[in-house]
């Protein structure tokens, strides 16, 4: 069972909080002129690494607002959590936590 | 050694102390014709077509532990082809008939049971979409049919659908055809069937890199060795998108953990294997008289193959509300397989952006019932560099060309 800090709510269980996938994509900016490969991957293509990723959650059971989570996809390790318009380095993350890819 | 009634007896005679390894643990040569990439079923099966149907004969598997522990040996053992659109259709009837003639063509017994695969159909609104499946696959000929609940009652008496039951039964959606085979047998019967025709299976063999000149691929780096071939296939389910991130490339591949769970063994209860909608579980009997079953996805993408407990805890409680006697049970080990899930619930067979490099992935949580489909598809990429008529609409173009197969919306498949 993970447990989770919400940045609003505090700890909360996995089964209170809902995954929504890779964080911050982007939608093109200018559909109009976007061209089909930059649409697929918009609409297909997600990081998907054996390692850590920045991941959007709900805290649906709580206060209902998304956030950021730094999550290692082997052990499920929470490498930290920010809220949704935060913008963590990914490498300093990972250097913070120390331990990753175990 | 061809197995035979003979052959058992004359072993047993002996103590059984004389059979010989089903298929020998070579060292790596330096070169092959093809490297296939993944040991497990649909790797195994590419290897054995390559050099049985192609006559490509000098080829190597690369596994990265040992063969079929991974999702071939981490599924719900079921087969059945009741897919709705005419491409699946196609795609998974070829996977079950291959199966129905696998046992006899290997030489190895892969216990196909062809029990029959029933979807229990609980409302107005279900019996509609069994029909509508019903009246594509027969016209797909493929066998299906609605019956009826005094004969769900019948084929199924333990399963919880009077007054009482949390979900009545109105009736099921029931391809005969369908059934089990013995998971391990399938992966061990395409590796003694390939090593025979001269493949080298590798076991321990984690690929760490390619070695490419612009296009193409000139050599694998492996844990035991560099390896330099001409061709190479991939087949690496929930590792898809690792292995293509070695060779440069992107897949639309999610990797989840699907987990399933087997009970204590019993006496023979359940004769058929049965899923519900509602609760989104399929149970059946193994032969060991063990209760197989499963039920959704974990809820966020891992690479970790041991399941969650919540899960755990909602795949129990749905399967004891179908059948509360089973209530009574322990379990007795449960896993989980990585299953590499595409956007549209479909597989991705053939070319990539590397000229000879070719994929088969996607399969999701269904891949055990496309086995032979799914290597032989990826053997015909591989020999002929070009898609096998089945698996033209499964390329991985599909997702520019905005021509999805959505199976994951049509065959209301649970994830």
């Amino acid at each position: 069972m993970l447990i989770i800090d919400c940045p609003y709510c505090g700890p909360r269980s996995e089964e209170e909080l809902t995954w929504g996938g890779q964080a911050g994509i982007v939608r093109p900016i200018e559909p109009e002129v976007a061209d089909d490969a930059t649409w697929t991957d918009y609409l297909f293509f997600r990081s998907n690494p054996k390692g850590v990723q920045f991941e959007q959650w709900c805290c649906s059971g709580g206060c209902g607002r998304w956030f950021k989570v730094a999550r290692h996809t082997v052990s499920h390790e929470i490498l930290g959590t920010w809220p949704y318009d935060a913008d963590p380095d990914l490498k300093a993350v990972i250097g913070a936590a120390g331990k990753c890819g175990k | 050694m061809r197995y035979s009634l003979l052959s058992l007896a004359r072993h047993a005679v002996r103590g059984h102390r004389g059979w010989s390894p089903a298929w020998r643990n070579p060292e790596p040569q330096t070169r092959y014709d093809a490297v296939i990439i993944g040991g497990g079923g649909h790797g195994l099966a590419a290897a054995y077509y390559l050099a049985k149907e192609f006559g490509i004969s000098r080829v190597a598997v690369l596994e990265r532990g040992w063969i079929g522990g991974g999702n071939t040996g981490r599924n719900t053992t079921n087969v059945r082809s009741d897919y709705l659109y005419p491409e699946s259709a196609a795609l998974y009837e070829f996977a079950l008939r291959r199966y129905e003639g696998l046992s006899q063509e290997l030489n190895f017994n892969i216990m196909l049971s062809q029990r029959g695969w029933m979807m229990l159909i609980h409302d107005r609104h279900q019996l509609e979409l069994a029909q509508h499946r019903v009246n594509a696959l027969v016209c797909n000929g493929i066998d299906a049919e609605i019956i009826s609940c005094e004969e769900v009652a019948r084929m199924v008496p333990y399963l919880a659908m009077g007054a009482t039951a949390r979900y009545p039964v109105l009736g099921a959606f029931l391809q005969r055809r369908g059934g089990t085979a013995r998971h391990d047998a399938v992966a061990w019967g395409f590796a003694r069937g390939a090593d025979r025709l001269g493949v080298d299976i590798l076991q321990n063999c984690e690929v760490t890199g390619f070695e490419r000149a612009g296009n193409r691929i000139l050599a694998v780096e492996t844990t035991r060795g560099r390896i330099r071939t001409e061709k190479i296939g991939v087949s690496a389910a929930g590792h898809s998108s690792v292995v293509a991130g070695l060779a440069g490339f992107a897949l639309p591949i999610t990797s989840f953990c699907l987990q399933a769970m087997v009970s204590e063994p019993m006496k023979p209860i359940l004769d058929h294997v049965v899923i519900s909608p509602n609760t989104g579980i399929y149970v059946n009997q193994s032969d060991k008289g063990e209760l197989v079953f499963g039920g959704a996805l974990d809820l966020y993408t891992s690479y970790g193959q041991r399941g969650t407990f919540p899960t755990i805890e909602h795949v129990v409680a749905g399967c004891v509300e179908m059948f509360p006697e089973f209530g009574h049970l322990r379990l007795l080990r449960h896993w989980a397989g990585l299953v590499d899930v595409s956007p549209d619930s479909s597989p991705i067979i053939g070319a990539t952006p590397i000229d000879n490099l070719f994929i088969n992935c996607g399969w999701g949580t269904g891949g055990f019932k496309a086995t032979p489909a799914g290597g032989h598809m990826l053997a015909h990429a591989v020999a002929r560099g070009e898609p096998h008529p089945l698996a033209v609409p499964f390329g991985l173009d599909r997702f520019r060309t905005n021509r999805l197969i959505d199976e994951g919306a049509a065959s209301g498949i649970a994830h």
